[in-house]
């Protein structure tokens, strides 16, 4: 059993990495959309706001299992080829995308009016109010939500397994498939999912209590 | 482009989609329930427990919290028959994982909820000589389900979304039977566009729900 499982270690290694490369590009791109989509929530005008509000409130609605089959499925139907690398990606950065622009959401509510009554009233320009008095004590507020949610990138990061792309979860399922080791090796991959994952959430405990001193 | 929406085939087997969903639900609804009960307990018993017992809690908790629900419903239904000497149904080992799951996300609101519950409420009681269990079950949880209803409303509704992954081990609820239409009518835009309307009304509805409940107990704060 042992043996058999040394064996397939490089492989399952090979599987990790694509796990952490979806998970990687899933939360860079869903970042830098979701914190665009979030501040035009927020600022944007009304039409803005209300197509990022069903955008945000569909997608958080439905499960992501469904997401990905839509657009795994659904885009070749529309004449649309992705690679099913690709595919699963976008996918999976929608879902985190609607995630990132409610903890954008969130942070920047988080902060008292008279902040920025302060900022207009020593006469910042609307833009300098944004960069130099809102976002960087949203920041604070932000980031440990944010961490944390990675955790759920990694984890749904999994599903991709379901279009035939070896991630650690696939790989593990075709270790079994040769092995029949089931216990061990799903025991296996949950430990590294968990060690991964439960880095994350640390990380994101110590942020809260070092930007505890904001809490008001 | 060139894609012709067409929802015929969509509603000659919509049973598929209308009977997936009465499943999802029943399955959300008897593995929430069991969860509540592992919960409770659980929470109950960290509060006053040693720090063995809370290790071994929280243990059980984070370890839950950090692994993908998929792995859990594979380690489940083909892994520990392997080991065990146990048979069960496709719907059951689901039940049973989602469950375990749902257990490990409820101890967390419940166990913020006790400890948010105000120390003068507890006093309170014990200085009209109520006994622990009856301080434990006419002040502390009552005063706890009103703190945690919003958490506990989130918790359920992203619960009923998560037993779409039911249909990786072939559990003919709402995803699955989104799929069987995908693969063998391929009208796959349409097929999707209705689950995804299910789901979010379905979805909605019982936020609505639960918002009414909270509002009719908001008053003890």
């Amino acid at each position: 059993m042992l043996s058999q499982i040394l064996y397939a270690l490089p492989f399952l290694a090979e599987g990790f990495a694509v796990t952490l490369w979806v998970s990687l590009l899933v939360v860079v791109l869903s970042l830098v959309a979701g914190v665009l989509l979030g501040v035009g929530l927020v600022y944007g005008p009304a039409p803005l706001r209300w197509v990022v509000r069903i955008f945000s409130d569909t997608i958080r609605g439905i499960p992501i299992l469904v997401l990905m089959f839509f657009v795994y499925y659904g885009l070749p139907a529309v004449g649309v080829h992705l690679q099913s690398f690709w595919a699963a990606v976008l996918a999976l950065t929608l879902f985190k995308t609607a995630q990132v622009v409610e903890y954008v959401r969130g942070a920047v509510a988080s902060i008292p009016k008279g902040q920025s009554e302060a900022a207009m009233a020593i006469g910042l320009t609307f833009r300098q109010r944004l960069t130099s008095v809102i976002f960087p004590q949203a920041f604070r507020r932000f980031l440990p939500p944010w961490i944390n949610g990675v955790t759920d990138a990694v984890k749904g990061s999994a599903l991709v397994s379901l279009l035939g792309i070896t991630d650690l979860m696939q790989a593990i399922n075709q270790v079994i498939g040769r092995t029949y080791e089931a216990m061990p090796l799903y025991i296996l991959g949950a430990l590294i999912y968990f060690a991964v994952n439960y880095a994350l959430s640390y990380a994101s405990r110590r942020l809260e209590q070092r930007f505890a001193f904001i809490r008001d | 482009m060139g894609y012709t929406l067409n929802f015929n085939l969509i509603w000659r087997h919509f049973d598929k989609l209308w009977g997936g969903l009465l499943l999802s639900l029943e399955l959300a609804v008897i593995s929430i329930a069991i969860g509540i009960v592992i919960g409770l307990v659980l929470a109950v018993w960290y509060v006053s427990a040693g720090r063995v017992v809370r290790a071994i809690i929280a243990a059980y908790v984070e370890f839950i919290r950090n692994v993908p629900l998929i792995l859990l419903v594979y380690l489940v239904f083909y892994g520990v028959p392997t080991v065990i000497d146990l048979a069960y149904s496709a719907p059951t080992s689901f039940v049973l994982t989602l469950s375990v799951y749902s257990g490990a996300y409820l101890v967390e609101v419940f166990r913020s909820g006790l400890e948010a519950v105000p120390r003068g409420q507890l006093d309170a009681g014990k200085a009209i000589g109520l006994t622990p269990w009856q301080r434990l079950i006419h002040v502390r949880l009552p005063t706890m389900l009103r703190i945690t209803l919003p958490a506990l409303s989130n918790t359920f509704i992203s619960l009923f979304k998560d037993t779409s992954i039911a249909s990786v081990i072939s559990v003919p609820e709402l995803t699955y039977g989104a799929q069987w239409i995908n693969f063998n009518t391929f009208r796959i835009v349409e097929v999707y566009l209705v689950t995804t309307a299910m789901y979010l009304v379905t979805g909605y509805t019982l936020l609505f729900a639960l918002r009414l409940v909270e509002r009719r107990f908001r008053t003890a704060r």
